[in-house]
């Protein structure tokens, strides 16, 4: 190599300068903006689904500033690429701190990602806004979770199919990872305390993009015959749950007989579903692009107008990012600084309005209050809601339904608490380096 | 109660009998709005009352409730049927039966809201009518259905079914459906009879019913009283357990046999172009990915034509696959024969450029192909035995695959053409073959057939930028388990292992089979180190 | 592969060596120049981070620290593999597997450290194993509290891994595309099973939460540079041993195996000794790569086991050169350049770029980027001398710049 280190640090240094410079849109008022860091990947496995989240995040920025910016500045938006590959997730959130300073970021879709990059905002203490729903068993001072808790998805839906259904035998079935082992942990911990056998309950893994289900579909078949009615609570994956949608179908398992309800399936993942056999099962969600709001009817007409495609719909988890950046921009406008822990001592309490017509409400656990839907899949690839609670659901962040989460609490108002895991046996919190 | 019957009467006496139907007429409407409420225990309601009602416009409305076809207009609320039609929907109206409108808008109507609860049900009354209808299957599945979910308001139609009923094998679906019912008929006799009529009646649910009566009660005490009953449920019960063991071995096999093709179908390309030519193809899942596309495509041009749509996409994803396996061919890889590690690297940077590409075009998201009519339910053997129709023609289609290729192969002078290249390139090349044109055309072959298995793979999962990805390390354990070059060794190595999986699944999980399987491939790897079926000669140490 | 490119230049080592007993290294000019620019790199860089004020045109980030931490670690896995697959003509389309090892001991080691300072707060099970529900801590998570114990299972978990796999593989003669496509099936699997909760490797989500490593924080500075410098002396420390190896007349047996297996065994070798003695070294080295990057990045999961993650570091190696150890250094550190820098830049097509970086490099560059610089320079030799040469007669046509391509075009034995 003829270069010289020295030379090439620069080129470094250079490079990533200029990476971030074709994604500043305002470039005149660099000195004078406020910067909002996109985390989504965009190639990968994930840009299926995280592509879109990044598009929200611009077309509100855009919005924003159409209505003059943030405390008279403009926003910038810092679009960087993850890849979908967990380390570099921590590599570019470190980059979007130190290197681009923004004053706080959008981002994360997996668990593991979000994991990869806690340490690093904890660390340089950003501020990061999740948007999808997940498995629970954290709270940091430094994220705010605007997606579903558990308690604010599976457990409704659950009581809907037993209440409302009259599901007596479960099938959990999910892909064996992080968010669905706990999801059934805690379902499995529920639905034992309302009186459900254990043989009542078939809890089934696979791995990621499982496409065979043949013999998997067959059991629960076989399991659902048993004269008891039978509901499978899925937290199956993206790529797996077409082909396992498809088998229930061709071996004859219909909505009727075996309802499927989904904790991942929406929207934009039934646009690329041949819908015919999915027709009658269920999905929980706190948002459904059929939700009927004025909110909603002018978030989907931006949205289209954004992406210049009116086919395109909307999902959960871009509702959630929409009430995340109003929470924030409610937050920042509220305290006149984008200063972190301003920012996130303001946003407590503050409450914004959903999209499905009621209002969400940061709580000191960092989590939101949300409303609980349940969805039928229609033809058309909408769900149409047959249940809803009549109230919004205040997210938990440890569930009561684990011996060793329920001790758990978190409270970022509090001052006697301040923390993210306060056990109220031993009255401490533990790991708090930050 | 009926109603059939009473709808005949009815019919032929609608004139004489005017004000009564007027009364129904009111209550007919009146449950009819109530069942387009929002309230649904309500509508569940209105949904039995409206059932009660002997009223020929019944069965059409509990039909179109269950098929998602009940609408109401939103301009006047006027309840109608709309099905699709040229432009539009065409509309019937409920109450009166005429025609309304042949191309409404969807917009326009308002769906009744229905969930799977009320839709499962109007299904059962549905099906307690059509008992007498004229086409024998449409009552075999009534009476099947009725085994499903035995209800004691049932019992009169179904012997009224059973009076008049003539086939055979309907007959028993009917006398079990019947028994179903009187499982827990406080006279022992017909307790017996119901029994006896399950025995042998191959369905699931019915040992399901059958074993409920077989267990104890909290306070110890059979749920059936009769010793005699008991004994002879427990006769029926292990003779139907083991039709069901068998049958269920049967399914295993098959299962295994679909994966199999799968597995086939994905490989048989790659034993060509990693087989034959020694090219490592990291891009043979993109070619499988394009395949799957094409099939996106020609489905997108044909609209109206799902059903020939799948037909059409077969030569279609062929050529378009075959002709970018000839473009890498001639583009990249002619450079790099004799060194099959570099292939590797190229062909891995296609595939990338090739995946990237589709994300450019179709989007990162994953694209619905939709499945045609043929391809979806199943083939019911038995209660205990269904074979899905598209893994039973994807299992057809892949031997045919094999067999059309493996007729190329030895009987084609193309064929052998290409087994000269391979075997002794300079001999062939002086005895006045082209090479390179064969070399181009072979490994058009090979991405072409991968092309095919991308069609079939449409109809079994997602069709994505990363289709490609999840099948290429195992179409690779394939072919090199079946022994390199060797058409025959990767049919069976993918069929070995295929029902090997489906058979060690059950007993590990689906995860730990797969690992167990590739332990198994490292393993037989080290007994036999050039596959299942090793190519014999001198050319071999290569 | 331009084999007998590679023998001539091994022969001329083998030349120099007997020269001098330092002659391996000293005969390396390529190499003595890449470990200067690495030690100048791991010597320098600390200082401009740790003492240059943050707003100084020469400081040098944390971030950017961290950045080239990675990369070296990278370095010292794509020598590894050079090792076996340059030198010895094994390719392993599974040296990931190692890496992940190595990273994994790392991690459970880096796990235990965090002791009840874990969100449950129990000082013994790790925090997934709490909220699953697991009663004890299974047992071969035991001793890795202790730092020798578990940069001894750094070392060994690869070693005995490549020593089984090895063993069973060379003495049963697997050679060629089996054995690539074997190590791949090795990797695979155990993707499948890491992945597996009930594995007790945390899943999907594998290790993360890292505090400390010895009872340094994680979060200082201080100790991202010394892990960065750690990294370096390993890049070092590895090139020399991978040198020493290759020059030795260990070395000359591994280039006669790959480059003519069954005559070495007929000459009386014992090749399938020689080959598991460099693939244990390789992947032991792999492990220590995989050691070093888990503290940097600050996670481990059982991605790193994908069979994809492992071609890409045969690319590397193609990329920088196979068969020249410091090619395969420089690779890894241009490819994962390149990665970081188009995704920031282009993140649209950046994948058409690496793929047609590959493409071009395998058409072109069959010798990677040292066979670029190779090639200049014969060409400008050849050009004075043809000079020379011209001058001397005036009627020399044909010099011989087409070796490359005359080359490219036969089979390989």
């Amino acid at each position: 190599m003829k270069i010289s280190k020295s030379t090439w640090l620069k080129t470094v240094q250079g490079a990533a300068v200029a990476a971030s410079l074709s994604f500043v849109s305002g470039m005149a008022m660099a000195a004078d903006t406020i910067k909002v860091g996109v985390l989504h990947s965009l190639s990968g496995t994930m840009a299926i689904s995280e592509t879109t989240l990044k598009d929200t995040v611009l077309m509100l920025v855009e919005e924003q500033n159409k209505k003059g910016g943030l405390l008279g500045k403009k926003l910038e938006a810092v679009v960087v690429d993850p890849a979908s590959n967990w380390p570099l997730f921590a590599e570019k959130a470190k980059e979007l701190l130190e290197k681009e300073k923004v004053d706080v970021m959008f981002g994360c879709w997996t668990s593991v990602s979000r994991k990869s990059v806690l340490p690093v905002v904890e660390g340089l203490n950003g501020l990061l806004f999740y948007p999808v729903q997940y498995e629970g068993e954290e709270s940091s001072k430094n994220v705010f979770y605007t997606g579903a808790a558990p308690n604010q998805q599976a457990i409704p839906a659950v009581d809907y199919l037993m209440k409302d259904v009259g599901v007596k035998r479960w099938v959990l079935a999910g892909t064996d990872y992080v968010y669905p082992r706990t999801t059934n942990k805690i379902l499995e911990a529920y639905l034992k305390s309302k009186g459900v056998a254990a043989e009542d309950i078939m809890i089934n893994y696979t791995p990621f993009g499982h496409s065979d289900w043949q013999t998997i579909v067959s059991d629960v078949k076989k399991f659902g015959s048993a004269g008891k009615k039978t509901a499978v609570v899925s937290t199956i994956n993206g790529d797996a749950n077409v082909p396992f949608y498809k088998e229930l179908a061709n071996q004859g398992v219909s909505a009727e007989d075996i309802p499927v309800v989904a904790f991942s399936v929406g929207e934009e993942e039934l646009s690329g579903f041949d819908t015919k056999p999915l027709v009658g099962h269920l999905a929980a969600w706190n948002y459904f692009m059929s939700s009927e709001s004025p909110e909603n009817d002018a978030f989907i007409k931006a949205w289209h107008a954004y992406i210049k495609n009116t086919k395109r719909v909307t999902n959960d988890p871009m509702e959630a990012t929409y009430i995340g950046f109003k929470l924030w921009v409610k937050a920042v406008e509220k305290v006149k600084t984008t200063k972190v822990d301003d920012v996130s001592k303001a946003i407590i309490g503050l409450e914004v309005p959903n999209l499905t017509g009621g209002t969400a409400k940061m709580l000191p656990n960092h989590h939101l209050t949300k409303p609980v839907l349940i969805g039928e899949i229609q033809e058309d690839g909408q769900f149409q809601t047959v249940w809803q609670t009549e109230a919004e659901v205040p997210g938990d962040a440890w569930t009561d339904f684990l011996p060793e989460s329920k001790k758990i609490v978190a409270d970022w108002a509090d001052p006697k608490i301040m923390c993210g895991n306060y056990n109220t046996e031993t009255k401490t919190c533990s790991g708090q380096n930050y | 109660m009926m109603k059939t019957f009473l709808n005949i009467v009815f019919t032929v006496a609608l004139a004489l009998l005017f004000s009564p139907a007027m009364a129904e007429e009111d209550s007919f409407a009146q449950l009819l709005n109530e069942l387009g409420g929002t309230n649904l225990s309500k509508k569940a309601t209105a949904l039995d009352q409206l059932a009660q009602l002997d009223d020929e416009r019944v069965l059409p409305t509990l039909e179109a409730l269950m098929n998602n076809a009940l609408y109401q207009q939103k301009s006047d609320n006027q309840f109608v049927f709309a099905e699709s039609a040229a432009d539009g929907m065409k509309i019937t109206s409920v109450v009166t039966g005429a025609v309304l409108d042949e191309a409404v808008s969807s917009r326009d109507l308002r769906k009744i809201i229905t969930n799977n609860s009320l839709r499962s049900r109007a299904r059962n009354l549905v099906a307690a009518t059509r008992l007498m209808n004229k086409k024998a299957e449409v009552r075999e599945a009534a009476a099947l259905e009725l085994i499903k979910s035995p209800n004691i308001e049932f019992l009169q139609p179904l012997d009224n079914a059973i009076a008049r009923e003539k086939v055979p094998a309907i007959q028993q679906a009917l006398q079990v459906a019947r028994g179903a019912i009187t499982l827990d008929h406080p006279d022992e006799i017909e307790r017996l009879k119901a029994v006896q009529a399950m025995d042998g009646f191959e369905h699931k649910q019915v040992i399901t019913l059958l074993e409920q009566r077989l267990q104890k009660n909290a306070d110890g005490s059979f749920v059936e009283p009769s010793a005699l009953v008991r004994t002879t449920a427990q006769e029926v019960v292990d003779g139907l357990k083991k039709s069901e063991m068998f049958y269920k071995i049967i399914e295993d096999t098959f299962f295994g046999l679909s994966l199999g093709s799968v597995l086939l179908l994905a490989a048989v390309g790659l034993a060509i172009t990693f087989g034959v030519m020694g090219v490592i193809n990291m891009a043979h899942g993109e070619m499988i990915m394009l395949g799957a596309y094409t099939t996106y495509v020609v489905q997108l041009l044909m609209p109206n034509n799902i059903g020939a749509s799948l037909i059409v996409a077969v030569p279609a994803a062929f050529l378009v696959a075959g002709l970018m396996g000839v473009i890498i061919e001639r583009g990249v890889i002619r450079f790099l024969y004799g060194r099959p590690l570099e292939t590797l690297l190229a062909t891995f940077g296609i595939s990338l450029i090739l995946q990237q590409l589709v994300r450019t075009i179709f989007s990162p998201l994953n694209r619905s192909v939709i499945t045609p009519e043929w391809m979806s339910g199943s083939l019911e053997i038995n209660g205990f035995l269904s074979l899905t129709y598209n893994r039973l023609y994807i299992v057809l289609f892949a031997l045919a695959v094999l067999f059309g290729l493996m007729l190329l192969l030895k009987k084609s002078f193309f064929g052998l053409q290409m087994r000269a290249v391979t075997q002794n390139r300079a001999m062939a090349s002086s005895m006045g073959i082209r090479t390179g044109w064969v070399d181009a055309m072979t490994f058009g072959l090979g991405s072409g057939i991968a092309g095919i298995a991308g069609v079939a793979l449409s109809q079994l999962t997602n069709v994505g930028p990363n289709l490609g990805q999840a099948y290429i390390i195992d179409s690779f354990m394939v072919v090199v388990f079946g022994g390199v070059g060797n058409l025959w060794g990767t049919f069976v190595a993918a069929m070995g292992l295929g029902v090997a999986n489906k058979f060690i699944e059950p007993l590990s999980g689906a995860v730990l089979a797969k690992i167990l399987m590739l332990v198994f491939i490292i393993l037989f790897i080290q007994r036999r180190p050039r596959g299942l079926f090793a190519l014999k000669g001198r050319f071999v140490e290569g | 592969m331009n084999d007998t490119t590679l023998i001539n230049t091994t022969m001329n080592h083998a030349k120099v060596l007997e020269n001098s007993r330092l002659g391996w290294l000293l005969n390396d000019v390529a190499g003595k120049r890449l470990l200067t620019v690495v030690l100048a790199a791991i010597v320098i860089i600390p200082l401009l981070n740790l003492l240059v004020p943050p707003d100084s045109f020469f400081h040098v980030s944390t971030y950017t620290v961290g950045l080239l931490g990675k990369y070296l670690c990278y370095a010292l896995l794509a020598l590894a593999v050079d090792l076996i697959w340059g030198y010895c003509g094994i390719l392993s389309l599974g040296h990931g597997a190692f890496f992940a090892l190595g990273g994994y001991a790392m991690g459970m080691y880096m796990m235990r450290q965090i002791g009840d300072r874990g969100v449950y707060g129990n000082p013994l099970l790790p925090d997934f194993m709490v909220f699953l529900n697991w009663p004890e801590l299974p047992w071969y998570w035991y001793g890795f509290d202790n730092f020798a114990f578990a940069m001894l299972m750094v070392l060994l978990a690869p070693a005995i891994l490549a020593f089984v796999f090895g063993w069973l593989t060379f003495r049963s003669r697997v050679t060629g595309v089996y054995l690539s496509i074997i190590t791949q099936a090795m990797t695979y699997a155990l993707m499948l099973a890491f992945f597996q909760n009930d594995m007790g490797f945390g899943g999907n989500n594998g290790l993360t939460d890292f505090k400390d490593i010895l009872g340094f924080s994680l979060q200082s500075d201080n100790t991202k540079v010394a892990l960065f410098v750690l990294s370096g002396l390993a890049v070092i420390l590895g090139y020399l041993l991978c040198r020493f190896v290759v020059a030795s007349k260990l070395g000359r047996v591994l280039v006669s195996i790959r480059d003519a297996e069954s005559r070495t065994r007929f000459v009386g070798y014992r090749v399938e000794h020689y080959k598991l003695f460099v693939f244990v070294l390789s992947a032991m080295l792999a492990g220590i790569a995989g050691a070093l990057y888990v503290p940097q990045v600050g996670i481990i999961n059982p991605g790193e086991f994908s069979p994809i993650n492992s071609i890409e570091i045969i690319i590397w190696v193609a990329v920088g050169g196979r068969g020249f150890l410091y090619g395969a250094v420089i690779g890894a550190i241009l490819v994962n350049y390149g990665k970081t820098f188009f995704t920031g830049a282009f993140p649209e097509v950046w994948l058409f770029m690496l793929g047609a970086l590959f493409v071009v490099s395998t058409l072109f560059f069959p010798q990677g980027v040292v066979g670029i610089v190779q090639q200049l320079k014969q060409k400008r030799a050849e050009r004075t001398a043809f000079r020379t040469v011209a001058q001397q007669s005036g009627a020399s046509t044909e010099s011989t710049p087409a070796n490359d391509s005359k080359i490219l075009q036969e089979p390989a034995p």
